[in-house]
């Protein structure tokens, strides 16, 4: 029946969190950033091999444009201010990914590594972490699937950055 | 030229105190040097015709440990021309804490190479060059505490309002749904090169 163009089954009904969860998860776009080694198999699933534009991600240039940051490598702390300073401009709903051990847990550094902040959870918040040193881009494209779970249970939120920074703008006019 | 080849060399210009002392191993050999007369002997090893180091393979910074109570910069020198080596040493004493760093005379002037080299061995085991053009950290950020490679390093616990140390990971530390408030500021973001304060 599908196929078949009849031009009578004119009425879609669903439910409006279902439309835009679904228009958010064919549609994550992630920042095009990479940080160390696991950036390289970030490439590997963009390229023609994995193709990961089938699940609608494609890496944009700016942050502005993104949904979803894949923070693909080790985290050092003279990165740390620039990553949360990115994360920062991308406009919200924003998601995470933490790719790989170094930005899970600090990875083969946690302990001696005193130029690697143990975790990127210590400066932004993350919704799916992917584990692996590299992780596959097989592992990459789990990660997405997951989060596309996590956006499908999603009901719409509050723009909670921008709530925030107008009740500061507000205490600044009121002070 | 052989290494007692360039050791004479040195002596006959400079004299018998210039080198402290050497070390004859076949494997690698060297010099020790006075540190302050670091930058003409190495000006006279980069322009003498019989000599010519004109490459400095590598500069590298050593910490001995607070027990040891010395510091070392290692100079490898090679004469692309000629096809020979030659390390060369100087040997500063360890700062004690709140005490000024070792300084050790720049030879950036001579190899360019030095510049960036000198600017590692600073960051990381904290020895000044001085004369250096550019004394700035090269690698850790420009407002880090400490020199990470010395022996008696210590972490700093926060940096920038994130925890440095490790410490049973993220049962304390990290966010938990809801961004977390931070421990202090975070300072301003600034397009202006690091610098440390002078």
């Amino acid at each position: 029946m599908m196929d078949a163009k009849t031009g009578e089954g004119g009425v879609v009904i669903t439910k409006l969190d279902d439309l835009l969860n679904w228009a958010r998860l064919t549609a994550l776009w992630p920042m095009g950033f990479g940080l160390a080694c696991c950036a390289i198999e970030m490439m590997g699933a963009y390229s023609s091999a994995y193709d990961i534009d089938r699940f609608g991600v494609i890496p944009r240039a700016s942050p502005r444009q993104s949904d979803v940051m894949i923070v693909a490598g080790t985290v050092t702390f003279k990165m740390a201010d620039r990553i949360r300073r990115l994360y920062e401009q991308m406009a919200e709903p924003r998601y995470v990914i933490s790719m790989g051990s170094c930005s899970n847990c600090g990875g083969p550094y946690w302990e001696h590594g005193y130029h690697v902040v143990k975790g990127v959870d210590r400066i932004i918040p993350v919704d799916v972490y992917v584990p692996g040193c590299p992780p596959r881009p097989e592992a990459l494209i789990g990660g997405f699937l997951k989060l596309q779970e996590i956006v499908r249970q999603e009901t719409i939120r509050a723009p909670r950055a921008v709530e925030k920074l107008m009740a500061k703008r507000q205490e600044a006019a009121n002070a | 030229m052989t290494f007692e080849e360039i050791k004479d060399l040195l002596v006959q210009q400079f004299g018998e105190e210039v080198i402290v002392s050497d070390n004859k191993d076949p494997q690698q050999p060297y010099l020790v040097l006075q540190p302050e007369r670091l930058p003409e002997v190495c000006l006279l090893l980069h322009d003498h015709e019989q000599t010519y180091f004109d490459f400095l393979s590598c500069l590298t910074g050593i910490d001995n440990g607070p027990a040891a109570g010395t510091m070392e910069v290692v100079y490898n020198l090679y004469s692309i021309p000629y096809d020979h080596h030659l390390t060369l040493k100087v040997i500063v004493p360890r700062n004690q804490e709140e005490e000024a760093l070792p300084q050790v005379p720049t030879v950036s002037h001579i190899w360019r190479t030095a510049d960036w080299h000198e600017r590692e061995a600073f960051d990381l085991v904290g020895i000044g060059f001085t004369g250096h053009p550019d004394m700035r950290r090269i690698l850790c950020a420009a407002d880090w505490e400490g020199h990470p490679l010395r022996k008696d390093y210590k972490l700093q616990d926060y940096y920038h309002g994130i925890k440095v140390p490790f410490d049973n990971h993220n049962a304390f530390n990290g966010f938990k749904g809801e961004p977390q408030q931070l421990t202090s500021t975070p300072t301003p973001f600034s397009d202006k090169r690091e610098k440390p304060e002078s």
